[in-house]
């Protein structure tokens, strides 16, 4: 289910046809309906693997995953593949060894490789590091309500490249792609108002579009359609920044509930103990 | 003052005898639990406990973190993600820790209002307020100094940002800041230094607790009606008081309990709420983020930094007056330490008799706009410098000033209280029924 809603700095402007228009240059952010999100929501071990499949071939190429040690990928509350499967993998990274100084095929205890060029962001951390509802800088409901949205920010990114160039900008930019969920990038004059604000959603981004529907073929069956894949690897980036994310949630729900036990037995406790001192409140 | 009479720990044994003779820490620790507390004290009173919990919280969970933790530019934001995936339970006690800060500015913040309002602050218990804001400013150092340690970009970019601060002081500024960074810019030292101080200061703020603790122990509690406990004997006390432990002690930890409940919801299901993305790139000295906003609970202060720019005619002034060694730069690190500095001194600058905001028709009224000008302050703080949030901002700072420098002198000589009970127990039977009566009695309307 996919509910396309766009959030402006200041507001989110009304629905047409499945897609919104977003005021005055402000990026449009799908709202994807996660498997991992909510408090109850849980990773799907299968679009894990589906994510880390687009990562392995198509996102590496470029974009590192430093932070993530190999041998993650069949701990619990992830991708939970065998590891004799891990230990295949990892072989074809090549890694320089730590001790000896010479190169080598990677072991599951490496770390998968940083960055192969300069400019493309380690994506170990992206999902946490980006925002996609309403920004760190406005009132935070929506945040409240959706987490801050990182996961849909990089599905939006993925998936908002367009077949044409805005109207303002018929050329394009050299060197650069149109991309309504990039708030960051750069806009051409001619798509800027009098008042120097951008008349279009989102800007351009240096990232050429990865995707294109079956670019990579998936071993259950699940059509590699753009949306399906931007969602899989988004799914895997979610559990690459936060890998304890099912761990964590199920020790806060352990703790909520034992603190609602503890609080209605402390409450009891306090009202036996105060029935002799206090009486009923008469005013 | 001798405090309020009660019962003192009587040794019986032998062995109780002994030890009382060469250290008397049992009565120590008995007078201290059955301290007489105020009975009529209302659900305001519950911080003391919370921020105590906070304080133990931060330790016990900063302590094990540091074992993993590497206060190195190269190797700290990696060390960080150590602790999140490796580390056993390593997520949930960097989480505790990161959101455990903000319970207890949450806390300090309730605590501070309630002073403010029920006057607890005045004499005499200036003592108890000028230590308590003495621990808010150490609280204030020390979660600075450790949100720097995780070294991301909000790290690094709000290090240098407040350092900054101090580089404002005219003539001796530079010096002073190059002094806290040891060295030109935020670096390996700043990291280093910061590191250290931030372990070292949560002991401070321990220290500083037991004085606080000590000297409201001595004073005694204030409560809801600013009346003091008769002291005459142990019997006239006891009619208005009940001791610490088992009374206070079962109702703070029920309201502690259902605040860990709201705590762990947070960290366990959205412990990122507070923080800011920013942070989870690693610290970059070449790339400054768009906006650089403090962590909220330095919102409002922030707010009054940034509000003070140089064409506010209150700036102009105090630049020519001075010469232009006050330039806008300084007049608003000024501003904003003068903030703290003028809620220090409420306890000289209210010149009301009477001390609970209960039974002061008007300053009710001032002090539920402090509250509201509170919170405009911490929201635009992370608005960006710009109409209409620069306004906004000069207005409410200026409340602030006029709140505790012109309201509350002013209040005292116009405002016509009302009458406050003669004692607490009256004021407690007031309100609530004796308890054997109780069960006969119809219910209130």
């Amino acid at each position: 289910m996919i509910r396309n809603i766009a959030l402006t700095a200041t507001a989110a402007l009304a629905l047409s046809a499945g897609a919104a228009l977003a005021a005055g240059g402000a990026a449009e952010i799908t709202d994807y309906a996660f498997a991992h999100e909510g408090p109850f929501g849980k990773f799907d071990q299968n679009q894990l693997q589906r994510g880390l499949q687009v990562y392995t071939e198509v996102c590496a190429a470029c974009h590192g995953l430093q932070y993530v040690p190999i041998r993650s990928l069949s701990d619990p509350g992830g991708p939970e593949m065998p590891e004799d499967q891990i230990r295949a993998y990892a072989t074809q990274f090549s890694v320089t060894d730590a001790e000896t100084g010479e190169s080598r095929d990677g072991v599951p205890t490496d770390h998968f490789p940083m960055s192969g060029m300069e400019g493309a962001p380690d994506l170990s951390l992206m999902t946490k590091a980006r925002a996609g509802f309403n920004g760190p800088y406005g009132t935070g409901i929506s945040q409240f309500f959706k987490g801050i949205g990182g996961a849909e920010y990089t599905y939006s990114i993925l998936t908002h490249y367009t077949e044409e160039e805005p109207a303002c900008a018929p050329d394009g930019v050299d060197g650069f792609y149109y991309n309504s969920a990039f708030p960051n990038g750069g806009v051409p004059d001619s798509c800027k108002d009098e008042n120097g604000v951008s008349t279009v959603p989102g800007s351009w981004i240096a990232m050429p579009n990865p995707l294109s529907d079956d670019l990579v073929t998936y071993a259950d069956g699940t059509p590699a359609t753009v949306s399906n894949m931007s969602a899989d690897v988004t799914s895997f980036l979610v559990w690459a920044a936060e890998p304890k994310m099912m761990a964590r949630k199920e020790a806060g729900f352990k703790a909520v509930i034992f603190l609602i036990v503890l609080s209605t037995l402390l409450y009891l406790t306090n009202k036996k103990l105060w029935a002799n001192v206090k009486g009923k409140k008469i005013a | 003052m001798a405090g309020i009479p009660h019962d003192h720990y009587e040794p019986k044994t032998g062995g109780e005898k002994w030890l009382h003779k060469r250290l008397p820490i049992v009565g120590l620790m008995y007078d201290t639990l059955m301290l007489p507390t105020p009975k009529n004290l209302n659900w305001m009173w519950i911080w003391g406990i919370v921020l105590t919990f906070c304080l133990a919280l931060q330790i016990v969970t900063g302590i094990v973190l540091v074992m993993h933790y590497t206060p190195h530019v190269d190797h700290a934001f990696a060390s960080v993600e150590h602790i999140m995936r490796n580390v056993n339970g390593g997520h949930m006690l960097r989480y505790l820790h990161q959101n455990g800060a903000s319970l207890f500015f949450i806390a300090v913040y309730l605590h501070i209002f309630r002073g403010l309002y029920y006057g607890s602050y005045k004499a005499p218990r200036e003592v108890t307020w000028i230590i308590g804001m003495l621990i808010y400013l150490a609280m204030m150092a020390t979660a600075f100094m450790g949100y720097v340690l995780p070294w991301g970009q909000m790290s690094f970019w709000g290090a240098t940002v407040i350092t900054g601060l101090f580089g404002a002081i005219p003539g001796i500024g530079e010096p002073i800041q190059t002094w806290l960074l040891g060295g030109p810019a935020v670096d390996n030292a700043t990291l280093n230094r910061f590191f250290s101080l931030h372990y070292l200061l949560p002991f401070v703020i321990a220290a500083l607790v037991a004085v606080h603790i000590w000297a409201f122990h001595t004073t005694g509690n204030n409560n809801p009606t600013g009346v003091e406990v008769r002291r005459g004997s142990k019997e006239e006390a006891e009619r208005d008081t009940l001791p610490f432990w088992p009374y206070f002690v079962m109702k703070d930890l029920f309201a502690l309990a259902v605040i860990l409940a709201v705590f762990f919801a947070i960290v366990g299901f959205m412990p990122n709420y507070l923080g800011h993305p920013d942070n989870y790139l690693e610290a970059n000295p070449l790339s400054t983020p768009a906006h650089i906003v403090p962590e909220w609970y330095f919102l409002p202060f922030y707010a009054i930094l940034r509000a003070f720019t140089g064409d506010v005619w209150v700036v102009i002034a105090a630049e020519w007056v001075t010469f232009g060694i006050v330039d806008a730069k300084f007049f608003g690190v000024l501003a904003m330490f003068g903030a703290i500095a003028v809620m220090a001194l409420a306890p000289w600058l209210d010149t009301s008799s009477v001390r609970s905001g209960r039974y002061r028709p008007m300053f009710k009224w001032w002090f539920a706009l402090l509250v509201v000008d509170f919170m405009v302050l911490m929201w635009v703080g992370a608005m960006p410098a710009e109409e209409p949030y620069a306004t906004i901002s000069l207005i409410a700072s200026a409340y602030w000033f006029a709140y505790f420098l012109i309201i509350l002198p002013l209040l005292g000589v116009i405002e016509k209280p009302l009458p406050q009970p003669a004692t607490i127990e009256e004021d407690f039977n007031a309100h609530y029924a004796t308890p054997s009566a109780s069960a006969a009695m119809q219910p209130a309307e």
